[in-house]
């Protein structure tokens, strides 16, 4: 029976889903919400770097956490250069780069999909840390120490994320280039550069956010086809590219989630994100806080 | 135009009367089970060129429509054991009635968010049907094909020649769509929605009108599949891989003329049922992404565009 | 010159107004446009010169009975049946069909906006659309690729594809923007010749001599409203005009 302590702790978990739902798609809020790349393979790009935090804490022991650290750098080179090929090849082209943007992203990650198959498996993976398995009790509730800790470094990405962009001048230029390109090429500064360097953010933060996945739940290669719905519905729900309109939609969507689960099993949770997706695009397309009209 | 015309017409004849023969004439059933997935995915690569060509509303939602096209079969075939024509035949409805669904979404989205709603379709669609039980489930369902009638000496022949009818059709549909002033009203809405709407042309009908065709050929071309597999899951059925395929190989051929996604989806079907044959699976889906990419980048109008470049080049050296 | 005031008007716009949000980008505006008159739209930017075409030709929706053209209610009318009723524009900036020829640009025109007599040929449409190129003096560029044009080839273009759906009321949208004096020039003798075609031709346009030389009459806008309307001398001498001009 669904009783009053079931939602409160439906409540709870999905709060704390939701913060690590937040930090998974920080980095396409900038990336789609506010540079219009249609980052479809940023879900195969997390994943990877699951793997690769997997390969670390395998191979060498290294907490997950400080393994999503060390690859980070890795990460934001490999997003320059994302970025350096995407721009050459679509947009400095022009006309509809959008659409086949969202081609070219999916060949991306149909591609790393297959490299990781190939490489690790079709099996789950999954990693061992301290925090791993325990749990905090309070009362009847059982809170996992893994969610706790997605939470805590989720919610301090969000506020350092938050802070850069804000406070930082790359960041105040970061959301100038989404608001008005010309005018900061106007000022001297050069838009390709400060967006290939956000776009090289937004993937480094996938280093640490995919410690995070993998520290949540077991990984599997085609993963992310799961997280294309999660990540496009918070950041299209949340107004593209407002950084704490991705919190909030990230929390909508992780208590809609868990309750979903709860209710009706587990089968149903894939299509909860792409439901909402599919109902914010219809119904308010400049999403809860947007940025367009 | 008009010696085109009779062209293609005699070309459909023997195309058809070739496959006729070959099930009469070749005995080992493999060619067919072969082909008949190249059939397959031309029907469905042209059938998304419809919208995604002519229109230029990107659908990655050919799974959705694949999908429910093997799930119509499957439960007319449960619930009736109706025959494969019947099966077919609501498919197509089915997929008709998604297509105008779609269609009227294009009234909110264009462009990335329309191809990202319809990926969101494709999953709840999936999910749906996965908490279905009396279709199978997550578990799928196995089907016992019914003996199979004559002319055909063998199941898998007759839905060879099935599929290749269906092949026809869509390229009938498509050509004419190219050649008639519905080609050329949706060609302006993708060039610019507005100033065709400005130039009298009826851009959500014509957008609705092509989700319809479009649907209706995916549709129906899903449905025969659950009797060739004589097995349905949805996790296969709604495979992303058909929408990546299907996209692929309209692209490698090109969209600007109907023989674009057919020349692509032998070119790719072929190479993927060899690498599925010879290497595994997996490195087939890696060639796709490969093969994806590298034409988007590359070539971004295909064969076709390629071919007509040369052509044009050519035509300015003799001039 | 000026028709004579007992004819129906062709279009009238009655206490027509479009908010956005909280912004009114037109506020109340009421003008009756007659029948095979040449009238001048002027306004300083942002004053709501293009979101009145806007209304006018379907790209937004008003309030019923605010747009009524040629006796009849067309604000529930999409766009495309609006053209087909006799109302075409060009755009500010063009909006060319960029992946087709120059006469096939012409050709969805003639395929969708004029009723289609299934006994007139593809060929006679296309006879039908060269001689509206001629016309234009556009002929030589027919089967030439949109994106090729030059500026006022483009601007012509438009104009060509706005009469291949055989208007009432053309509206042109600051059709001369950016082009060199000589240009202007020939496109303003396009709209004259135009204009004695029985057509009634909506102008927007900041070049003042065109405005002057062309209109019969003069309406300005200024914040969503009308601040003159009249013969083009007495608009210009309208103290509010010259304010809103010069911003004094």
């Amino acid at each position: 029976m669904f009783s009053f302590e079931l939602l409160l702790d439906a409540v709870v978990i999905g709060v704390l889903l939701g913060c690590f739902y937040a930090a998974v798609s920080l980095g396409l809020s900038i990336s789609f919400g506010l540079l219009d790349v249609p980052h479809v393979a940023h879900p195969a790009f997390l994943v990877l770097a699951a793997y690769a935090v997997f390969f670390l804490n395998e191979h060498y022991g290294i907490d997950p956490l400080v393994a999503g650290l060390l690859i980070t750098p890795l990460f934001f080179l490999f997003g320059l250069l994302a970025y350096r090929l995407y721009y050459e090849t679509f947009e400095k082209r022009g006309s509809d780069a959008g659409v086949r943007g969202i081609a070219f992203f999916f060949g991306i990650a149909f591609i790393i999909e297959v490299l990781i198959i190939l490489q690790f498996g079709v099996d789950q993976r999954s990693v061992t840390a301290t925090y791993v398995g325990k749990a905090w009790r309070i009362g009847d509730m059982r809170i996992p120490f893994r969610l706790i800790v997605a939470f805590m470094v989720a919610a301090a990405l969000t506020i350092l994320l938050t802070l850069y962009l804000s406070r930082t001048f790359m960041g105040r230029a970061i959301r100038a280039v989404a608001q008005d390109q010309e005018a900061l090429r106007l000022m001297g500064a050069d838009p390709i550069r400060i967006k290939q360097w956000a776009f090289g953010i937004a993937t480094a933060v996938l280093g640490i956010t995919g410690a995070l996945l993998i520290i949540v739940a077991p990984v599997e290669p085609t993963l992310d086809r799961t997280y294309i719905g999660r990540t496009f519905c918070v950041v299209v729900m949340a107004g593209l590219g407002s950084m704490s309109g991705t919190l909030v939609a990230a929390i909508i969507l992780g208590i809609a989630e868990t309750i979903v689960l709860t209710l009706f099993g587990a089968s149903w949770a894939p299509a909860i994100s792409f439901a909402m997706l599919l109902g914010v695009l219809a119904v308010r397309p400049q999403g809860l806080f947007g940025r367009r009209s | 135009m008009k010696r085109n015309g009779v062209f293609f017409w005699v070309g459909a004849a023997v195309f058809l009367i070739a496959i006729a023969l070959m099930t009469k004439l070749i005995t080992n059933e493999y060619p067919f089970f072969a082909g008949y997935v190249i059939l397959q995915f031309i029907v469905l690569a042209v059938a998304w060129s419809i919208l995604g060509g002519h229109a230029g509303y990107v659908n990655f939602g050919t799974s959705a429509f694949f999908g429910m096209g093997v799930y119509t079969a499957v439960f007319l075939f449960k619930v009736a054991g109706a025959p494969l024509l019947v099966q077919i035949a609501a498919a197509a409805a089915v997929g008709a009635l998604m297509g105008f669904a779609l269609g009227l979404l294009t009234l909110r989205m264009q462009g990335i968010f329309f191809s990202i709603a319809t990926i969101a379709l494709t999953i709840v669609i999936e999910t749906s049907i996965t908490n279905w039980r009396y279709v199978g489930g997550a578990a799928g369902i196995q089907l016992q094909r019914p003996p199979v009638t004559w002319p055909f000496s063998g199941y898998v022949q007759m839905l060879f020649f099935v599929q290749a009818v269906l092949v026809v059709l869509a390229v009938v549909v498509s050509r004419y769509i190219q050649n008639s002033w519905i080609g050329r009203g949706l060609q302006a809405l993708r060039d610019d929605e507005l100033a065709a709407e400005c130039t009298g042309v009826p851009t959500l009908r014509l957008k609705v009108l092509a989700c319809v065709v479009s649907g209706a050929l995916m549709c129906a071309a899903g449905a025969p599949a659950a009797m060739y597999l004589q097995y349905a899951d949805p996790s296969s059925a709604f495979n992303l891989n058909y929408s990546v395929s299907t996209l692929a190989m309209s692209l490698i051929g090109g969209t600007a003329h109907w023989a674009g996604p057919i020349v692509g989806a032998i070119l790719l079907g072929t190479t993927q049922q060899l690498l599925t044959v010879t290497i595994s699976s997996e490195v087939n889906v890696l060639v796709l992404g490969v093969m994806l990419v590298l034409f988007v980048v590359a070539a971004p109008e295909g064969l076709i565009g390629l071919l007509r470049r040369v052509r044009d080049k050519r035509r300015e050296g003799k001039q | 010159m000026t028709p004579p005031d007992t004819s129906a008007p062709l279009l009238q716009i009655s206490g027509l107004t479009k908010r956005f949000g909280g912004f009114t980008a037109l506020d109340n505006v009421s003008v009756d446009i007659r029948p095979g008159e040449r009238f001048g739209l002027i306004g300083p930017n942002g004053s709501g010169k293009t979101t009145l075409i806007n209304c006018i030709s379907g790209a937004f929706r008003t309030e019923a009975r605010t747009v009524v053209f040629r006796g009849e209610d067309i604000t529930q009318l999409p766009a495309h049946v609006r053209t087909r009723r006799g109302i075409a524009r060009s755009f500010q900036i063009p909006r060319p069909f960029r992946s087709m020829t120059v006469v096939e640009n012409l050709m969805v025109a003639l395929d969708f906006a004029v009723a289609t007599d299934p006994l007139v040929s593809a060929a006679h449409r296309h006879e039908t659309a060269m001689s509206i190129l001629s016309g234009m003096g556009l002929a030589s560029k027919a089967d030439a690729s949109a994106t090729t044009l030059s500026q006022v080839e483009l601007r012509k273009m438009e104009l060509a594809r706005a009469m291949a759906t055989r208007p009432k009321l053309l509206i042109s949208d600051e059709a001369m923007a950016g082009l060199s004096s000589s240009e202007v020039d020939e496109v303003l003798d396009l709209l004259m010749s135009l204009a004695d075609q029985d057509i009634t031709v909506i102008m927007i346009e900041h070049i003042m001599q065109a405005v002057m030389r062309f209109s019969q009459r003069v309406m300005c806008l200024d914040a969503g409203k009308i601040i003159a309307i009249g013969a083009p001398n007495e608009v210009m001498a309208n103290q509010r005009v010259q304010e809103a001009y010069l911003g004094t």
